[in-house]
């Protein structure tokens, strides 16, 4: 009987699989729906957060906006799905989303065997440590024996695992299921440090009850390239998230912003042409229309407007751009030509 | 001659024999549910494939790579597996429900004859409890008492100190250790003994008290054996200059204690969550199951002398156990089960480990969820069984 029902248990999750894989072509089920379901963050400041009113903003959310104004000329046309680290592979995974974008780290295995792809890395970061500044501690290397909350199913638990056994020192991890629990506990004295991607610690800060008390460690431990997910086997539905992301940062390479797209249409620059579908014809390739990159930044912004906007000098985050400048400027973030 | 006819089968077709019948229909529902199995697996054996999702249970021989802080088996990042994790889960969801199930118990008895009280506050503090606590959604309790249990606890460097070897701070109780040397087994044979000697005392003086009606204080003498005589063999270890028993005791550290025992914040708060719940349900059941003692029992036992105590140890108690039994199983299949809202709070229990950390590391959603809910299952069952076992040794024997 036992068998039986862990069978049966078996069969429904089965099933359920199934009708994820079976979406092939992503889409047209989203035109379909009429709108992109989009997997985010239940709650990181600047990056996927509701407000009051259901609005959600952020530097991830608009992403999603991104996709959709390309999709249906309209950036509104996006549910959000808050998804906790642990729960955000399985619901891309079983089709419950359509993308996935909410800060999530690519790495080889995630890539090689969750059946996920990762077309855009939309924010290069890397694990860095908060503590109280009165425990007066200076650097990473000073924490052996120390407690530290991170968030469980991440990678920044085996980060962190590897960083102590490489520097040879003891530690105690205490692991929660989402980044709010993470923090409060932190807050509330149960750690000495707090780890998570550096971004997500100036984030985080802010919701301390003494914003002062804390600082971030000067030490980043990890590589954590954060980049959109897509299904494995929808090659379109990838490419789309793939040149959404890099219609934006060519439009930020070749100054094109929300406030000048519809003057620079008239441009004679062939490479701004054909980024705004005024020459050629490559929205049609990936089933979008040829002004699609026109659209994105028309209603969302290019790259850097969106950085500025939520996390840069324009937010309370105020993160440098750093490894997110664009190449021409010493950063990473270089966008793949349009032709 | 007549006898013999009658006693031969009746000649006829195999197809109007009932009893052949009966088995086809049997090996016909057999047979569509194992189709039915076979399906199941192999369809989602082949999507998984296509959807590129790597499966099989291979995984639980892959290092872990993460640490986990309270693990009742040695487990490190680096050389255990997530099959290990999963032990040690399973463990820590065990170690949390086995202490739930015998505290609730307690807790729930004491609540549930408060309400019967004859003293009108006593009974009125019961209902409030009661009716309070089992309204309330379990995992706002867990997370009450998760930061009512953290908020008042100092910083490690404040630790509140009880004679330098008890310490309790935000990080949890840390207590000496006691480690057991080579002459140790002494203390254990002498505790074996006592529990051996405690059930053959009890036994006798049961036998007594039915032959002669006298009295021996049953719970001292228990005491002593299995307290006592453990104790008793110590001391004469140590006078004879060995040493048995040695304690490491915390010692203060950078950030915290070093050594010892620790008993977590996480798992008092689950603890205290889970029994206090659970406990405002088993008091119900326990006041439905001595309301359904007749008062004729109680009026019979004060006539024959016994005192409200003992009328209630040895005559209410006993009876209502046959309807109290049915309903506490369940409760304390509850208890196990609500040990998976740990995950709110950091505990890690098998949900929280496995469900949780490994599930997201390995990708796996359907090998992990089938052993998990194959766990809770088995876990459910066995705690079924052994309530069964005791049910029919208090129900009713008909004469």
């Amino acid at each position: 009987m036992k068998k039986a029902i862990v069978s049966i248990a078996f069969g429904l999750t089965a099933s359920l699989i199934a009708s994820g894989a079976s979406a092939q072509a992503t889409l047209n089920g989203v035109k379909q729906k009429g709108f992109v379901q989009c997997g985010s963050n239940p709650g990181l400041a600047g990056f996927g957060v509701p407000d009051a009113q259901g609005n959600w903003t952020g530097f991830d959310v608009d992403f999603c906006r991104a996709m959709a104004a390309a999709i249906f000329d309209d950036p509104t046309k996006v549910r959000f799905i808050p998804l906790t680290a642990k729960d955000r592979f399985t619901a891309l995974q079983s089709g419950e989303v359509d993308v996935l974008a909410r800060n999530s780290t690519v790495t080889m295995s995630r890539d090689t065997q969750l059946g996920l792809e990762f077309p855009a890395i939309n924010y290069f970061d890397g694990q860095g440590f908060m503590v109280r500044k009165s425990l007066g501690v200076s650097s990473a290397k000073e924490l052996n024996g120390a407690s530290v909350c991170t968030q469980q199913g991440t990678t920044t638990e085996l980060n962190l695992a590897d960083y102590f056994r490489a520097n040879n020192m003891k530690y105690e991890v205490v692991a929660f299921a989402t980044a709010d629990e993470t923090f409060k506990a932190y807050d509330a004295g149960r750690c000495d440090a707090f780890t998570t991607d550096a971004s997500g610690l100036y984030a985080e800060r802010l919701k301390a009850s003494n914003v002062e008390d804390h600082i971030v460690l000067p030490e980043i431990i990890s590589k954590e390239p954060l980049a959109i997910a897509t299904r494995q086997g929808d090659a379109q539905w990838s490419d789309i998230v793939r040149w959404t992301h890099n219609a934006m940062l060519n439009a930020e390479e070749l100054g094109i912003t929300k406030a000048n797209v519809d003057q620079m249409k008239g441009s004679e620059n062939p490479e701004v042409k054909r980024l705004l579908g005024t020459e050629g014809k490559y929205g049609e390739a990936v089933g979008l229309p040829n002004d699609w990159a026109y659209r994105i930044v028309k209603h969302v912004g290019n790259y850097g407007e969106v950085f500025e906007k939520n996390i840069g000098e324009g937010s309370r985050l105020k993160i440098k751009r750093g490894q997110n400048a664009l190449w021409t400027k010493g950063g990473l973030q270089y966008g793949i030509p349009v032709r | 001659m007549q006898t013999t006819v009658s006693q031969e089968a009746p000649k006829g077709s195999i197809l109007y024999d009932p009893k052949v019948r009966g088995i086809f229909y049997q090996v016909v529902l057999v047979a569509i549910v194992a189709f039915i199995i076979y399906e199941a697996v192999t369809n989602a054996a082949e999507n998984l494939q296509r959807a590129k999702i790597a499966s099989g249970f291979g995984f639980l021989n892959n290092t872990a790579g993460f640490d986990i802080n309270q693990a009742l088996i040695n487990f490190s990042a680096a050389g255990s597996t997530y099959g290990d994790a999963f032990i040690v889960g399973l463990l820590n969801t065990l170690l949390v429900s086995a202490f739930g199930i015998v505290f609730a118990t307690i807790l729930g008895f004491i609540v549930g004859i408060a309400r019967l009280s004859k003293n009108w506050i006593v009974s009125k503090v019961a209902m409030v409890y009661v009716e309070t606590i089992r309204n309330i959604p379990l995992l706002l309790q867990l997370l009450f008492w998760y930061h009512a249990v953290l908020a008042p606890l100092p910083q490690p460097r404040d630790s509140i100190n009880v004679g330098n070897s008890f310490f309790l701070n935000a990080r949890g109780l840390f207590m000496p250790k006691p480690l057991f040397a080579g002459d140790a087994w002494v203390i254990w044979v002498a505790l074996a003994v006592g529990v051996v000697a405690t059930i053959l005392f009890r036994r006798w003086a049961w036998k007594q008290q039915a032959a002669t009606g006298k009295l021996y204080p049953i719970n001292w003498i228990s005491l002593g054996f299995v307290v006592g005589l453990p104790v008793l063999m110590w001391i004469l270890l140590a006078l004879f200059g060995a040493n048995p028993i040695s304690f490491d005791v915390p010692v203060k550290g950078t950030f915290n204690l070093r050594g010892g025992m620790t008993v977590y914040p996480e798992f008092v708060a689950l603890l205290l969550g889970l029994v206090t719940y659970t406990a405002a349900f088993i008091g119900e059941v326990v006041r439905a199951g001595i309301l359904a003692v007749s008062k004729g029992q109680t009026e019979a036992s004060s006539a024959l002398g016994l005192t409200s105590a003992q009328n209630l140890r040895l005559v209410v108690i006993p009876q209502a156990m046959r309807v109290i039994i049915p309903p506490l199983t369940s409760q304390y299949l509850n208890i196990t089960k609500n040990s998976s809202l740990a995950v709110a709070i950091g505990y890690p229990d098998l949900v929280q480990v496995f469900m949780g950390t490994v599930l997201n590391q390995t990708g796996q959603a359907i090998e992990v969820v089938v052993i998990t809910m194959a766990v809770y299952l088995t876990i459910s069952l066995v705690t079924s069984f052994v309530m069964n076992i005791y049910n029919r040794r208090v129900a009713i024997v008909e004469r």
